[in-house]
């Protein structure tokens, strides 16, 4: 006898009741990165040059500065949920998977930290 | 455990059907996309760290390797966007079908192709002011 009521069987969330998060996150952010990316590309074409000055200066908009913290948000969060399917597919000893997941999550966690604080640095940060 | 039926293999199907190809390079593209974020915050931190730190930085992103490193997240970055998107299209419940996907993966293909050819046009174009 199944204690799962078939209510819950039709909505196929499991005992986490996170069947599909891990998908719609991955929907989530792949819709937003492609307004994203393709700003990001387009701005760093249209830069006149890459010295110290133009940066900062394009750094400290309002607007890029928003929207570069976004890209590495939403980046990092994409990009981890990602790596993770790859090496829940292909890291088959559990020790080594755990191992491998615990730490692409720290550097994805530590990739998206430097990046926002970097850009805030150079947008609030008023001249080096 | 027992024998369970494992995901993605790469060396037991056909890497010629057309589905295999584009679902595994979008996953390929995906990782060098996430070096490619690696990159992004190395920079950032190197404009953060002020213009001593920057110049520093771009004389070793200005490094010959380098541009093949760029070449390559250019690649990826063309090719995940387009396959992505059909992901998205497919997420609709539309283009399913065998003989429509396999349209969209010729579609992708080519449609990434021109976007590379584009972007690397315009690199090239703005050639010198480029790291």
């Amino acid at each position: 006898m199944s204690l799962r009521t078939p209510l819950r069987r039709v909505l196929g969330a499991g005992s986490a009741r996170e069947g599909v998060h891990h998908w719609w996150q991955q929907r989530l952010t792949s819709v937003a990165l492609v307004p994203l990316t393709v700003w990001f590309a387009v701005s760093i074409l249209a830069l006149p040059s890459f010295d110290y000055a133009t940066l900062a200066a394009w750094m400290r908009g309002g607007t890029s500065a928003l929207l570069l913290i976004l890209l590495v948000l939403v980046g990092t969060w994409h990009s981890q949920l990602g790596v993770r399917v790859i090496v829940e597919d292909y890291v088959h000893a559990p020790g080594a998977r755990t191992v491998t997941l615990t730490l692409l999550s720290y550097l994805h966690a530590l990739l998206a930290a430097a990046g926002v604080f970097a850009v805030l640095k150079v947008a609030l940060g008023g001249g080096a | 455990m027992p024998p369970r039926p494992l995901s993605p293999h790469l060396t037991v199907y056909r890497m010629t059907r057309y589905t295999l190809a584009t679902s595994i390079f979008n996953r390929l593209t995906g990782v060098g996309l996430s070096l490619g974020l690696v990159l992004l915050v190395y920079w950032l931190t190197a404009v953060a760290g002020g213009p001593l730190t920057l110049a520093r930085a771009e004389r070793l992103l200005a490094q010959p390797l380098m541009k093949l490193l760029y070449a390559a997240l250019i690649v990826s970055f063309c090719y995940h966007l387009v396959a992505g998107i059909r992901h998205l299209v497919w997420d609709t419940g539309r283009g399913l079908e065998r003989a429509q996907s396999e349209r969209s993966a010729w579609l992708v293909v080519i449609v990434s192709i021109v976007l590379m050819l584009a972007v690397g046009w315009c690199v090239f174009a703005s050639a010198g002011r480029t790291p």
